[in-house]
């Protein structure tokens, strides 16, 4: 092995033209995304693998990554969803007992970049300012013009709709994990619940299933009529990847679902019922990603310590002629964090009450749509 | 409104409450308080164990009740019920969490038998003994019976604890908080490099936690919530611990106290978060989402901070001033301070914890160059006992070519740690190869990994300025970066910085008046909080004054670290190294190095020379008082007298010297603070031993011989200078006489037995040595008084570890003013140009670790060995010393049975104390010597025996409790074993005790003051006319 004072090197262009010079840990080549930074301390391998990730190329304050390296149970989906992961340093060396391999080696399964030692607190203050930006790493060439052109020419994420690279191809029922089985289990007697799959996290479904549910994830495609024919007691809208006003067909869905069922949103789901119900979405200046959000639940007053991961959020403003009442705040920056609709059984929060990585002060909000369905079986 | 007895914080400053009770943190003291305020509530969290402790009694004393206070923040059957191991455990069970299996046994039948509950191996711990001793691993049934005999014998109580072992386990702690509505935060999660086995206080530890995966560290986290609310901690802080086995991730719960810690302390520094204040918020009933958070103005206190850096706390230890414990680490603590490094990465904050130890150490160490394998087989040995040089035989063991998988086998440190400090040992041997460091990227990149120049200088063949001068050709220097408690998500107002090599630099110098101040780095022994109260008064006047304070120092245990002290913190380890970066960055017009110790007046003149001003008293008036030729001859020109003294390079020398002296002799290496290896010797056999050992201690460095005066009565000055007036701060005279050293002897101000004429005499020489060493700011003087003669033992024209307490007696902030004389202003226009005198009597008391060290002797010497002081206040000095007494943990006794046993010399003197004592209605016992001495001069005393002389014996009594008082004295090292086990029977059984006639003297007269009663307390306000 190379000693550590002799690696490959690497940069990180955006389209500003700021460069960032660093190494490369894993992988080669080029790759495209819009770039973000995440606070949370742990949970690199849910971060990489949740599907929300899709098209961005993500940065972890936290400067030490893959201590514990990367392990078969904390998998948020089949595989590795970020374009490019940029650290400030990597530790080759991962201690925990659940470790089956190193991250390197993860990112090299999934032919990701890894960039290093670079300046990630300065990386992470020039979003801040200047907002999320695309950018390129490149292992390849030092041409930082060309590089330039090249994340010029790389659309981002507004106005994309970047579900259809991240949803499942055909229904399955979660037993434990994405089973073979494309229909309701006849012997199952708990809840039934149609999860819309836009970029579904492996948690949520092993929440709902810890609550008593089984569920049936569904393409993000499927007409409302095709979701309702299979007669659920509950319908959840799933996060997932990119600008939530992109994804027409969602909004749809969710519009003929509408009153029909219990439904439940997290994040792009919840973005999506805003849409549905006739609000907007704008972007945020460089989004909410971390596992240290404060949230207060205007219900009981309590403060709930939550993990989030969203580039846009749902304008407050635009759901003043909706009947829904405001039901979760931002402590931060005051943003709607969570919503219910005061005549149908639909509520919803753009943070992840199923955590991974990040704390469960929110895991009632299973509870809460167990309720729900209760109410209305 | 506070109450503590401790004159060296900050807190008990009049400015800091609005009465401030300088009183014992006593149940006794603390009721009195009570009567006389009628507060609201009392809280009682923030003071750590003592406060609780004494909450508790005062609770169950019912004067809570009486008076309608009620105790907030924790409650008493709250308190308990963490405290209590049966009570805990129940808890701990009915939430589903673990407890490490355990019982109390108090036969060895019923230790067989729960040990076989338990399982081996078996941890056997004696209930009360001190510093651990006759605690032990069973791993069979013969070891735990030999150990449950021994331990039984040695518990003062009969019971010895057996308890599952988890030794080398992970060990994590998280720090939470929690408000009247039930939310709950934690601020900061902490891994132990040390793991199971040693306690927190003496590991090394890392913040975050590193080798927890998400999932791992929700449910810790989950379990530290539901900890917390079933022990039903209402508000406020809490420190949670537990341990984890590395190889099945299983979970256990050490234990969790419902108070701020020294843990909580360390995190609020680690992460930004002011743990204590937001608690003391809580307990008055704000929650979370109420309190803003300082740092960001935007956000509020209800979250959970991230960091962007790594945190490293290395322990300080000072085994070498109790020769008689071994350097062993186990569950008893045993260090005296601590240092908190912060870099961008693990390595580059290890390193930097390293050299912000002060210890002599720029980096690891080198094994010997012959090093072969009986040094490995040592270093084996030395690697399976935790002791206060691990991290060194690690690197060394790897430099030896030991493995990762190995040294865990041997230490059960976690492979992710050892992996470090074997890549740090890795990058050492290739800087070894000729010219690496010539590669600029490679000279960045040893940088970044957190190498000092003087390590890189050793490494390389080459000397620190080289390195230095290397760097700048390149331009490779660190940046400054914020802690911010939210890894940058938002922008930072607190201007509190460590330094990286990274490429982005946040420091914000600006164009106001700007001046540095060197704090005093970790506590120690010698160099203790007294010095960061100095500074910190440094900084408060600085920004009366208007000019911006830059606070550099890497102690997480005090006020000056705190983010909102000063206009600009720096966390960084005080050397010269990273304290140039920091002047290069921030330019300050000037530098104060006389108030945080000797650890910034040691910096003084290379900082000098690489172009910093230094403001106040030179460096080299510091060295001229230091240097003893130098300061000899300036004695001699002003005509002061000084003991004979002598300087040696060799052992002959020094005999010739001692010999011309006369015995007895002080004899010291150069340059120490703290006494450090300073010995009284009586004849020449013992100086040839001492010669043998401390020219060890410090080699090339010379050995200084005294006259030692006996009988003598030192005397404490503390003055103020602005370079043409002088005020004196205080005169105080030590209770224990000569060579004892200074910071160890109580004393008092004013002085209760020297004439006026003599304390005229000493204020002049006093402001004649001001004068001749242009002293501008503070200055301390120790004077010897032998009959009439005054001699002058040393000059330090620096803060002093009793300004604090002179300040708080006399009622001026003396380091206050001290500041604004250094930055130009008269101490005319400062209103200061009289000497106090207070009606009250004040007396500090010096507080001993003895119990934390197994073996440790309490006789005292020239060597310092205390880690704190109190202060007592009253109207006389009886009452004052009593409180004093009282403060340091003493409760001298009203009425019983005195033991007296003194050497030949103390014979005579002890009289006075025997009689003393039998008027006060004390029975009197004594050993056959001093016996016969006190019944030759009509004192009647029942004699006992030494221990060697039969049953039952002097140890028995005390053990029967059928001792209230003990006076012992002893000379020098010639300690029998006799008196030893006297002292540390003493010592296990807490009885009041004094080594010296004085010390025994001023006890008497205190216990006359307890006889008459009534007496009061009262506020600094109070005392010096504030209210």
């Amino acid at each position: 092995m190379k000693p550590a004072w002799k690696r490959p090197p690497a940069l990180l262009v955006l389209e500003d033209g700021t460069v960032f010079r660093g190494f490369t840990f894993a992988g080669q080549g080029r790759t495209l995304g819009e770039v973000v930074f995440n606070t949370s301390m742990t949970g690199y391998q849910e971060v990489l693998t949740d599907p929300s990730y899709k098209g961005q190329i993500v940065t972890m304050t936290y400067p030490l990554t893959g201590t514990y390296g990367v392990n078969d149970q904390d998998m948020e989906s089949g595989a590795i969803q970020v374009e490019g992961f940029v650290v400030k340093e990597y530790q080759s060396v991962a201690s925990n007992w659940r470790s089956t391999r190193g991250l390197a080696a993860f990112l090299e399964e999934h032919q990701k970049i890894g960039l290093e030692g670079i300046d990630t607190r300065a990386l992470t203050r020039h979003i801040r300012t200047a907002g999320a930006m695309r950018g390129v790493i490149a292992t390849d060439t030092d041409e930082v013009a060309e590089l330039l052109e090249q994340v010029a020419a790389f659309p981002g994420l507004n106005n994309v709709d970047m579900v259809r690279h991240v949803t499942c191809a055909r229904p399955y029922l979660w037993r434990s994990g994405p089973s073979a089985a494309g229909t309701w289990d006849p012997e199952h007697r708990g809840y039934r619940v149609a999860a819309v799959d836009f970029g579904i996290k492996y948690n949520i479904l092993r929440n709902l299933e810890r609550v008593g549910c089984q569920t049936l994830v569904y393409p993000a495609a499927t007409p409302a009529e095709e979701i309702l024919a299979g007669d659920p007691d509950g319908i959840f809208l799933s996060n997932g990847p990119g600008d939530p006003a992109a994804v027409g067909y969602g909004i749809e869905t969710v519009r003929r679902l509408l009153g029909r069922k219990p439904l439940f949103g997290i994040c792009l789901g919840h973005q999506l019922l805003g849409l549905a119900l006739g609000g907007r979405t704008f972007k945020l200046k460089f989004g909410h990603r971390g596992a240290n959000q404060p949230v207060k639940d205007l219900r009981t007053g309590k403060v709930e310590v939550t993990s989030q991961n969203h580039g846009y959020c749902v304008d407050l403003e635009s759901m003043r002629e909706v009947p829904v009442r405001l039901t979760h705040i931002n402590l931060n920056d005051n943003t709607l964090e969570g919503m219910e609709h005061l005549e149908i059984p639909a509520f919803s929060v753009q943070y992840h009450p199923e955590a991974a990585p990040g704390p469960h002060d929110a895991t009632y909000l299973f509870d809460r749509f167990i309720d729900l369905m209760a109410a209305h079986r | 409104m506070l109450i503590n007895s401790n004159p060296a914080t900050i807190m008990t400053d009049p400015e800091t409450a609005q009465r401030t009770y300088v009183e014992p943190i006593t149940a006794e003291a603390v009721a009195k308080v009570i009567e006389r305020e009628r507060p609201d509530a009392l809280l009682p969290a923030l003071g750590g164990q003592t406060a609780l402790n004494v909450a508790v009694q005062v609770a169950e004393s019912g004067v809570l009740e009486r008076y309608g206070v009620e105790m907030i923040g924790a409650q008493v059957d709250v308190i308990k019920k963490a405290e209590d191991r049966e009570q805990f455990r129940d808890a701990m069970t009915r939430i589903g969490l673990r407890v490490p299996r355990s019982g109390i046994v108090r036969t060895l039948p019923e230790a067989e038998r729960v040990g076989q509950e338990i399982g081996f191996p078996v941890i056997v711990r004696p209930s009360f003994t001190l510093g651990g001793t006759g605690s032990g691993v069973a791993y069979n049934r013969e070891e735990l019976m030999e150990l449950a005999h021994l331990g039984l014998d040695a518990s003062p109580i009969h019971a010895v604890m057996l308890e599952e072992s988890v030794l080398g386990w992970k060990e994590f702690e998280l720090e939470v908080m929690r408000d009247r509505m039930d939310n709950v935060v934690i601020i900061c999660s902490i891994e132990n490099l040390d793991p199971m086995g040693v306690h927190t206080g003496d590991s090394i530890t890392v913040a975050p936690a590193q080798t927890l995966t998400d999932a791992e560290y929700q449910k810790m986290r989950d379990a530290a919530i539901a900890i917390l609310r079933e022990i039903g901690v209402e508000t406020g802080g809490s420190n949670v611990q537990f341990a984890v086995h590395p190889g099945t991730g299983e979970m256990v719960v050490i234990e969790m106290n419902p108070r701020v810690s020294r843990s909580s302390a360390l995190a609020s520094k680690a992460t930004g978060f002011p743990i204590a204040k937001i608690a003391a918020k809580l307990a008055v009933g704000f929650t979370l989402d109420e309190i803003a958070n300082d740092i960001t103005r935007e956000t509020r206190a209800s979250f959970e901070p991230t960091i962007d850096y790594v945190v490293v706390k290395a322990p300080r230890f000072t085994f070498e001033k109790f020769p008689r414990t071994e350097d062993l680490l186990t569950t008893s603590m045993k260090s005296v301070g601590e240092t908190m490094a912060i870099g961008r990465t693990f390595k580059e904050a290890l390193m930097k914890a390293v050299r912000s130890l002060e210890i002599g150490c720029y980096g690891f160490t080198d094994p010997p160059p012959d090093a072969g394998a009986d040094t490995l087989d040592q270093l084996r040995r030395e690697l399976r006992r935790p002791n206060s040089k691990r991290l060194f035989q690690i690197a060394q063991a790897f430099q030896l070519g030991l493995s990762v998988a190995e040294v865990n086998r041997l230490t059960w440190i976690d492979p992710w740690f050892l992996r470090h400090i074997e890549e740090l040992v890795e990058l050492e041997q290739a800087i070894r190869a000729p010219g690496f460091l010539d590669d600029p990227e490679q000279l960045r990149f040893a940088k970044a990994w957190g190498f000092s120049d003087i390590r890189l200088a050793e490494l390389s063949g080459s000397d620190e300025e080289t390195i230095r001068r290397r760097r700048a050709k390149h331009g490779i220097r660190p940046v400054f970066k914020l802690v911010d408690t939210c890894a940058a998500e938002f922008e930072a107002y607190t201007p509190y910085y460590y330094s990286t090599y990274e490429t982005e630099d946040e420091s914000r110098p600006n164009d106001r008046r700007t001046v540095a101040i060197l704090g005093g780095g970790p506590n120690r022994i010698g160099q203790g909080i007294e010095f960061d109260y100095c500074c910190v008064h440094a900084s408060f006047a600085l920004r009366e004054l208007g000019i911006e304070s830059v606070m550099i120092n890497s102690n997480p245990e005090t006020v000056s670290t705190d983010y909102d002290t000063s206009d600009k913190l720096f966390f960084e380890p005080l050397t010269r190294e990273d304290v140039l970066h920091i002047l290069e960055t921030e330019r300050p017009e000037g530098l104060i190095v006389q108030f945080g110790g000797q650890t910034p007046l040691n910096l003084a003149v290379p900082l000098e020379r690489a172009g910093a001003r230094i403001l106040g008293t030179t460096p080299d008036a510091i060295d001229l008082a230091e240097d003893r030729k130098r300061f000899q001859v300036l004695l001699k020109d002003l005509d002061l007298k000084q003991p004979a003294n002598d300087i040696a390079f060799t052992v002959e020398e020094a005999v010739a010297a001692a010999v011309k002296i006369g015995y007895p002799v002080v004899v010291r290496p150069s340059y120490v603070l703290g006494g450090r290896a300073m010995e009284i010797v009586y004849d020449e056999a013992m100086l040839r031993e001492f010669m043998a050992t401390a020219v060890h201690v410090s080699p090339g460095h010379p050995i200084l011989i005294d006259r030692f005066l006996e009988n003598a009565i030192e005397l404490d000055v503390d003055a103020i200078s602005d370079g043409r007036l002088t005020v004196i701060g205080g005169i105080m005279q030590h209770i224990e006489a000569a060579g004892i050293h200074s910071g160890d002897s109580a004393c008092v101000l004013p002085p209760i037995s020297v004439a006026p004429a003599i304390q005229d005499e000493v204020k002049r020489q006093t402001r004649l040595l001001a004068r001749a060493l242009n002293v501008v700011g503070l200055m301390n003087i120790q004077f010897a008084l032998q009959g009439s003669t005054i001699y002058l033992l040393e000059v330090n024209p620096r803060a002093s570890r009793t300004i604090p307490f002179v300040s708080k007696a006399i009622g001026v902030p003396l380091a206050k003013l001290a500041t604004r004389v250094m930055l130009g202003q008269s101490l005319e226009e400062l209103g200061f140009v009289e000497e106090v005198h207070p009606r009250h009597v004040s007396v500090k008391e010096a507080v001993f670790p003895f119990s934390r060290f197994p073996g440790v002797d309490l006789l005292l010497g020239p060597e310092m060995k205390s880690t704190g002081e109190v202060m007592g206040i009253g109207a006389n000095f009886g009452i004052a010393y009593a409180k004093a007494q009282a403060a340091a943990g003493y409760d001298l006794p009203r009425q019983g049975t005195v033991f007296i046993s003194v050497h030949d010399q103390d014979k005579a003197a002890a009289v006075a104390v025997a009689r003393q004592f039998q008027q006060l209605g004390f029975n009197l016992v004594a050993t056959r010597g001093t016996r016969d001495h006190l019944e030759a001069q009509g004192i009647p005393a029942r004699l006992v025996l030494k221990v060697s002389e039969g049953r039952p014996h002097v140890v028995d009594l005390i053990k029967n409790k059928d001792i209230q008082l003990v006076i012992n004295t002893s000379m020098g090292k010639k300690t029998s074993s006799d008196s030893y086990s006297i002292r540390r029977t003493t010592l296990l059984y807490n009885i009041p005790y004094a080594t010296t006639l004085a010390g025994a003297l001023a006890m008497a007269e205190a216990v006359a003051e307890l006889q008459r009663g009534d007496w009061d307390v009262r506020t600094l306000q109070e005392y010096h006319g504030l209210t």
